[in-house]
């Protein structure tokens, strides 16, 4: 069974945000790099980038596939994971941790509530 | 079946018409009878009549002429083109003659260990042919002078607009002109408009200067021929920094020979380089096939299109090569790929990369030399008599300005010497000299312009205080082709064992079957073969006067009349030079008849979930919109779906793009009636017909309901796959689409006035394999056509009904029966035994076969096409290997240790045995000992990394240093 933290919102498009004041972090989570498989390169947007819901922001590679990476708030790119682009094997060793997306200032700090909770988020990938 | 005659037997017993149609079917009629027999029927024509839906079966037979034997074919087709004449060509324009090395001509072209294997999918049973493509990769780095370079595209032309579109993509500002330098070849130039147009972006042709000016700081991007196309060679410095200082990308169109001598696209810092590699030992053949080039900067390499061959490794961290960045191309990016470009042109990119290995850097460069000295000597000689030459910079091009009356006496006198000049315009000649041109031929060349040479020796010296040549600062200073393998097969002996080894490592044809699911790995004989290689059919310049092409057009007409009648359309084009082209080609010529009939708004193309990547790719090239129409459980275009889709888009759908059979295997029942929903919407129906060879003979699609469908010569039509391309992609269309079709700005009759411009370089794309399909049409006439048909939905029907019990068939059709091919499930064997479809596909190798198609068009699953020309003996040998490999499944189910199943370790090497690694927990056999009556392969890698290959991505050779650390 793939881990979901319990501490974090989630995404239909298997993405997770965390919040760390006034920033938010962006992930894909443990379900997600397990089905994508060994990914082996991330396209990132760059800081400064507006980026508005439900928009792709960037894409991970395996292989084999290429998944899109859906923006889940309307936000501001404040940081990218430089170190994720180059070792891009961190998302499959620690998707919660070493191996976020970005991090971003949300336009609206009151979406970050209407995103899944971990109990919905396991709803949906108990359903597929 | 043989006959048995006697003694006795009357003369017309002999009659031998029918004799290949029993050497192309691989199993004899006894064959035959049983694998009907197992499947409780009676006879070939009671099964298809379970099979396909009743409705669409012909009841007669194609009209044909009636089946000639092998030596009758040829001898017609000689007749046939022997009618085209052989003059001396300096048109130039892309197209030069050259020397094929004999030893890569018999070694290589006509030898099916190379132009019989597939693309290399499947990199294990692959590595000769990627290794020759990484050779030929690393030729175009060295000589572009740029970073990366992919494995070949499909003409200069079609690279021009991939260059074009990798600039479009990259431009993240919105701007949409393209500067167009007016010295591009002008094949060039209107390949560029024509694809440009249905994406919005807007072409400006004109001189460079003027046009940067005109359009400063709104074009993305440019392209210049270097050296251009009436010969000049100029420095592009200049505009190169010009165009970067406005965020514009740079594209040079060059030329592999002249580049041995010139300063490379790279030192001028341009950002991508294509061209043709045509004159590195591929004969003209009226325009095609050749292999085109790309290369670009490093960091464009993820907008490359086509396939780039890659460096990785294999379990045993052994150096594999493999195909890499997979994830831009159309079959896994779909309607986002970089391109549409599906296949590339492998065997005439690894003739190209074999000329270079035999010449080496020095022998290439002495060609490249001698080249521009006779053109020195030609240019100084025109000039001591008078003649005005319009470039004192060339390489290998001359232009002379004359007077309209001096030009066509030249032409006059040219024509009698079976000489071809390019005439640019009423009084400019251009004459480009080329590997074949002597001192001799410059008499002849002379003897037009009315000049009687000089001593060739007194001009020789003169020639080097002489303004006439290459400025200084435009030559070459970089050194090229540094690698091991360009500098160690000089001698005969060394490089026939080169390319053996490599030939050797690769599965082929000539080897075992290769049950490639939609490929059509059928047979590729030898008669029909041998045409490739006549000098009538491959010394003629694709722009050649018409008067000198009749063979050719001869040729044409009964290969476009034939597919015609095949089909039950009624006019073919056959200008694009694979299958993906061949659905661009049709669907703009969906576009063009829908904008002549003011039905310009319609721009959806429907797509069902179950088409091949290139369908949704190639409808994006062509500026409509895709939508997909999902499949049923039964893997079916979902008629309900279809119906909302096209109520959602009132007045806007343009076309549905359906495949027939489907990709799944199978006669939908309700084609006739998706056909009808899509018409009654006021859509046009493209038939992809890469399932076509499970049609004809006995049904026609121009009859049941679409209105134009592409053709995959090489899968029905038993063109080779050459390891990845040539392939043949003409489309066929009902009259009144047929005003709409390709046509080409150098030759009236390559298509209709009002068409839509050109999708390839050449008039006829790929003209000089066509007769390869004819001689097959020819020999097999209406019976063997029909009969290929029949055993190939047999033989699939056969597979499916033997391994069924090991294996889950995916989808069947009325009566439970396939079609051509079939899927086997391998989703709930994976559950339980944690074993994949690559396991199998690997494991297979070790029993000598190439792997099924590997998940296409349902992940999890493996494809299976026969084709008629497998017999009983192999199809058994096959099933038996699968069979087997079941059993080994479930032996092998508990055991946890990957390490410890032959199954996740396979295939095995050499090295395997020899280090004592093919030993398990429980006995297994290997298989390449057990059937010493039949092919036995061993892999000479084991399975390759690829994750390892696309996070360290190498696309060139590796240098020396790298064998020694290791």
């Amino acid at each position: 069974m793939s881990e979901i933290k319990k501490d974090l919102k989630y995404t239909e498009e298997h993405e997770w945000v965390m919040k760390e004041g006034e920033t938010m972090l962006i992930g894909i989570t443990d379900h997600a790099q397990d089905s994508l498989g060994e990914i082996v390169y991330l396209e990132l947007p760059s800081v400064g980038d507006e980026l508005s819901k439900s928009t792709t922001f960037g894409a991970v590679e395996s292989t084999k596939s290429v998944s899109d990476l859906y923006t889940p708030i309307d936000c501001e790119v404040v940081e990218v994971n430089s170190e994720a682009e180059t070792s891009p094997e961190l998302i499959n060793n620690s998707p919660y941790k070493d191996g976020w997306l970005i991090k971003v200032r949300p336009s609206n700090q009151d979406d970050y509530d209407s995103l899944l909770s971990p109990d919905d988020y396991e709803s949906l990938i108990n359903e597929k | 079946m043989k006959n048995n005659f006697n003694i006795n037997s009357p003369i017309h017993d002999f009659d031998d018409s029918k004799s290949f149609i029993d050497r192309h079917i691989g199993s004899s009629d006894q064959e035959i009878a049983d694998c009907l027999d197992f499947l409780n029927y009676k006879t070939l024509e009671e099964l298809v009549m379970d099979t396909l839906p009743n409705k669409i079966i012909l009841d007669v037979d194609l009209d044909l002429e009636k089946p000639r034997s092998e030596e009758s074919a040829l001898n017609h087709l000689n007749n046939l083109v022997s009618k085209n004449k052989i003059f001396k060509n300096y048109i130039g324009m892309g197209y030069y003659e050259t020397k094929t090395p004999t030893v890569i001509l018999r070694n290589i072209l006509e030898n099916p260990g190379w132009y019989t294997a597939y693309t290399p999918y499947q990199p294990e049973v692959s590595q000769g042919r990627l290794e020759m493509l990484l050779n030929y990769q690393q030729m175009i780095i060295d000589l572009t002078g740029l970073e990366v370079s992919n494995a070949s595209l499909l003409d200069e032309g079609t690279a021009a607009v991939e260059a074009m579109l990798v600039a479009f993509r990259s431009c993240k500002n919105n701007k949409n002109t393209f500067l167009v330098s007016e010295y591009c070849h002008l094949q060039t130039i209107e390949l560029l408009k024509t694809r440009a147009e249905p994406l919005g972006i807007n072409v400006a042709v004109g001189h460079l200067d003027e046009l940067f000016v005109k359009y400063e700081d709104s074009f993305f991007g440019f392209i210049a021929q270097y050296p251009d196309t009436l010969g000049t060679v100029k420095d592009y410095d200049f505009l190169i920094s010009k165009a970067k200082s406005q965020d514009a990308i740079s594209i040079l169109a060059t030329d592999l020979m002249s580049l041995l001598l010139l300063k490379s696209p790279g030192e001028m810092d341009c950002d991508l380089a294509v061209g043709s590699s045509q004159r590195f030992g591929v004969p003209l053949g009226f325009g095609g096939p050749h292999a085109a080039f790309i290369s670009c900067k490093d960091k464009f390499k993820r907008l490359l299109p086509g396939r780039i061959i890659g460096i990785s490794i294999d379990k045993n961290s052994d150096v594999a090569y493999r195909m890499a960045l997979q994830t831009r191309e159309q079959h896994i990016r779909r309607e986002k790929a970089t391109s549409n470009i599906c296949t590339a042109q492998a065997l005439l990119a690894i003739i190209s990369a074999a000329y270079a290995i035999y010449h080496g850097p020095q022998g290439l460069k002495n060609i490249s030399l001698k080249i521009h000295r006779i053109a020195k000597i030609l240019a100084l000689q025109l000039q001591n008599s008078g003649f005005n030459i319009i470039n004192t910079n060339f390489f290998d091009t001359i232009a002379v300005k004359t007077t309209k009356s001096k030009l066509s006496a030249i032409k006059k006198k040219a024509l009698k010497k079976k000489i071809n000049f390019r005439y640019f315009s009423k009084d400019i000649i251009s004459i480009s000299v080329d590997e074949k041109t002597e001192l001799d031929d410059l008499n002849d060349i002379l003897f037009c312009f009315g000049i009687k040479a000089e001593s060739f020796n007194d001009l020789d010296s003169e020639i080097n205080n002489n303004i006439l040549s290459i400025s200084k600062s435009l030559l070459r200073k970089t050194s090229f082709l540094n690698h091991e393998v360009f500098n160690s097969y000089r001698s005969e002996t060394d490089f026939l064992r080169y390319l053996k080894r490599l030939e050797d490592k690769d599965i082929a044809l000539n080897k075992s079957m290769i049950p490639l699911g939609s490929c059509t790995m059928k047979l590729n004989s030898t008669s029909e073969m041998i045409p490739v290689s006549w000098t009538s059919i491959n010394s003629i310049h694709p722009f050649a006067p018409k008067n000198q092409t009749l063979g050719y057009r001869l040729l044409i007409n009964d290969l476009k009349n034939m597919l015609s009648s095949i089909t039950g359309f009624d006019e073919v084009s056959l200008q694009p030079n694979a299958g993906a082209q061949g659905e661009l080609a049709g669907l703009l010529t969906i576009r063009k008849f829908l904008y002549a009939t003011g039905e310009s708004q319609r721009n959806i193309c429907l797509i069902p979930s179950s088409a091949h990547g290139t369908n949704p790719a190639s409808a994006v090239l062509a500026g409509m919109k895709v939508e997909i129409v999902k499949c049923d459980d039964n893997g079916n275009i979902d008629t309900i779906d279809l119906a909302d889709k096209i109520q959602q888009f009132p007045d806007k759908i343009a076309a549905l793009m359906v495949t027939y059979p489907s990709t799944h295997g199978v006669y939908e029942e309700s084609i006739s009636k998706i056909c009808k929903m899509v018409h009654d919407a006021g859509g046009q129906v493209y038939m992809d017909g890469a399932n076509l060879n499970a049609l004809v003979g006995i049904s026609k699609p121009g009859h049941f309901g679409p209105d134009l469908c592409h053709i995959n010569l090489h899968k029905t039509f038993c063109i080779p796959h050459g390891g990845g391309g040539p392939g043949v992609g003409p489309i066929a269309v009902k009259s009144h689409l047929s005003n709409f079709l390709p046509n080409h700005p150098l030759n009236s009759d390559a298509g209709p006035k009002s068409g839509f411009g050109p999708v390839s370089s050449s008039p006829w794309g790929s003209a000089s394999i066509l007769p390869i399909s004819l001689m097959y049409i020819y020999m097999m006439g209406s019976e063997g056509i029909k009969k290929s048909t029949q055993v190939a939905i047999l033989n699939a029907n056969y597979i499916a009904s033997k391994i069924g019990k090991s294996f889950p068939i995916l989808y069947s059709g009325r009566n439970g029966r396939v079609a051509h091919e079939c899927i086997i499930d391998i989703r709930q064997i994976r559950k339980d035994h944690v074993v994949s479809e690559e396991d199998i596909a690997k494991r297979l190798i070790d029993y000598g076969f190439h792997a099924p198609t590997m998940s296409f068009p349902v992940p999890g699953t493996l494809m299976i096409e026969p084709t008629e020309s497998e017999s009983k003996k192999e199809l058994d040998r096959f099933c038996n290997a699968l069979i087997a490999i079941k059993k080994e499944i479930e032996k092998f189910s508990k055991i946890e240790d990957p390490k410890e199943s032959p199954l996740k370790n396979s295939p095995h090497t050499f090295k395997d045995i020899v280090d004592g690694n093919f030993n398990y927990p429980i006995t297994v056999a290997f298989p390449a000992y057990l059937d010493s009556t039949s092919f036995s392969y061993i892999s000479p890698v084991g399975r390759v990394n690829n994750a390892f290959g696309d996070k360290n991505f190498v696309c060139t050779c590796l240098p020396i240093d790298f064998y020694a650390e290791k």
